[in-house]
């Protein structure tokens, strides 16, 4: 299934979706599926800065642990609490409720650095590959 | 599809945790025909396995099975296997996979010239039946027989042209059957059992289950460093019944010293997943690792077991996981993580 044409991605995985100068982040289907059950994720508290590909937290599955890298850089304005309780949305609903983190932009321009979806499909297919 | 011991094994089918849930709640099957099968034969068989289990092997009836150790001079375990006498001179050992051709050499190199080897790695396929439902599901597909099975207990039945060995055994910590069959029919056993609503289950499943069952696992738990006592299965070592085996005199001394350490289950306090390899620590000082670990599906915590001096070993002590820098406090708790409810 090709991934949602309204966000950008990270060679890890990521995507994050840009409104104003917010930007919601989260992990892709495939990384999901890679996965497989995710039995929890550790969030930054909000307030915390993140910078661009550096890790801001960790999920771990049933089968192991990995880093999540930050597709943008900036300052953590929200978590989602709610995968405290329910980690099992990242699988269920991984572009929508599955969300992680929103972050206030520190530089807009860092998007540009990031691929669409059609390169983000095409750099999948290699690696599903490989 | 992953490597392991030589083989390629499924991960997983539909995934981790429904497939543990369909082990815990219904059934679901295993193809572990990885497992090596070497059947022991002769006038000398008993007497000859004996010599090498720690387990009195010898005073099974035919239809009986047990689990024991093969060790060296040393006490150290070179392999955990399943005896199951099937006549009176008639055995077969179900061994570890990573470990099938070193357990070969060793019963070849020390069974007397009265107990022959028939190696039936190759020639057979091995599909374990674990859940509430396992057994009545196999009796209504296969054969009625296997519901009069005792725990523990072994049958050789016609099935098909050929012959289905069937014993009440498993690594989940659920009732359940290990089959075995001519290779050539393994495909139509297993379709056989997935019609009538076995789930098929993978290696991540079988892991989740046998940490929760708190069994341990050669090559993580056990190794030839490792001596049954301080598994705390010393269920499986026989040293009053008057034979000698190889490494007798070594656990002697270990039952009578008491072991240097124990394998204790750990249940993390706090969210976060303890894995293989973390550091185990007690007041700020590091006393041990986790030798399995990982996330229960039936507790909902990460649990993990790991060897520590005994008197931490003991339930209620209050210990951390180093899990990549952080501490995740941990907890030992009593053996098993997870029993079935009685029937």
């Amino acid at each position: 299934m090709p991934s949602p044409k309204d966000r950008r991605y990270t060679r890890e995985h990521e995507w994050v979706l840009v409104e104003d100068d917010v930007g919601t982040v989260g992990i892709t289907d495939y990384a999901q599926d890679q996965l497989g059950d995710i039995v929890y994720v550790k969030l930054p508290s909000v307030g915390t800065p993140v910078r661009q590909m550096e890790p801001f937290g960790e999920i771990e599955s049933v089968k192991a642990v990995s880093d999540l890298f930050a597709p943008v850089s900036g300052e953590v304005l929200e978590v989602n609490a709610e995968l405290e309780e329910r980690p099992e949305l990242v699988n269920l609903d991984p572009y929508g409720r599955g969300w992680m983190i929103r972050v206030r932009l520190s530089d807009p321009s860092e998007v540009e650095r990031l691929m669409t979806a059609e390169e983000y499909d095409a750099y999948v297919a290699q690696e599903a590959q490989a | 599809m992953v490597p392991f011991a030589g083989w390629e094994m499924p991960l997983q089918y539909s995934g981790i945790i429904e497939e543990h849930r369909a082990v815990r709640q219904s059934v679901g099957m295993f193809d572990v025909s990885h497992m090596g099968r070497i059947e022991v034969l002769g006038r000398e068989a008993a007497s000859g396995l004996r010599r090498l289990c720690t387990y009195a092997v010898d005073r099974l009836a035919p239809g009986q099975g047990h689990y024991s150790f093969l060790c060296n001079e040393a006490g150290g375990i070179l392999d955990d296997i399943y005896v199951f006498r099937l006549a009176s001179e008639r055995f077969l050992l179900v061994v570890n996979a990573a470990n099938a051709d070193k357990v070969r050499a060793w019963l070849e190199a020390h069974l007397p010239a009265g107990a022959q080897l028939a190696d039936r790695h190759r020639s057979t396929a091995m599909v374990a039946v674990q859940g509430p439902r396992a057994v009545s599901t196999c009796a209504a597909v296969l054969s009625a027989e296997l519901a009069r099975l005792p725990r523990r207990g072994c049958a050789e039945l016609p099935w098909g042209e050929g012959v289905l060995f069937a014993s009440r055994t498993g690594y989940t910590g659920e009732d359940g059957l290990e089959l075995v069959v001519e290779a050539g029919t393994g495909t139509a056993l297993w379709r056989r059992l997935l019609d009538a609503g076995a789930a098929p289950c993978g290696l991540g499943a079988r892991d989740t289950l046998r940490l929760e069952a708190a069994l341990p696992l050669y090559g993580q738990d056990i190794d030839e460093g490792v001596n049954p006592f301080e598994l705390g299965l010393a269920f499986a070592v026989s040293l009053d019944d008057g034979a000698d085996f190889v490494g007798r005199r070594a656990l002697l001394q270990v039952r009578q010293e008491g072991p240097r350490r124990l394998l204790a289950c750990l249940r993390a306090r706090e969210r976060g997943i303890m894995r293989a390899g973390y550091p185990i620590y007690h007041d700020g000082e590091e006393v041990g690792h986790v030798t399995s670990g990982g996330y229960s599906p039936t507790l909902g915590v990460s649990i993990g077991l790991g060897f520590l001096p005994p008197p931490l070993a003991k339930v209620g002590t209050a210990l951390t996981v180093g899990v990549r820098g952080r501490p995740l406090p941990v907890e030992v708790v009593p053996r098993p993580f997870y029993r079935p409810p009685r029937p």
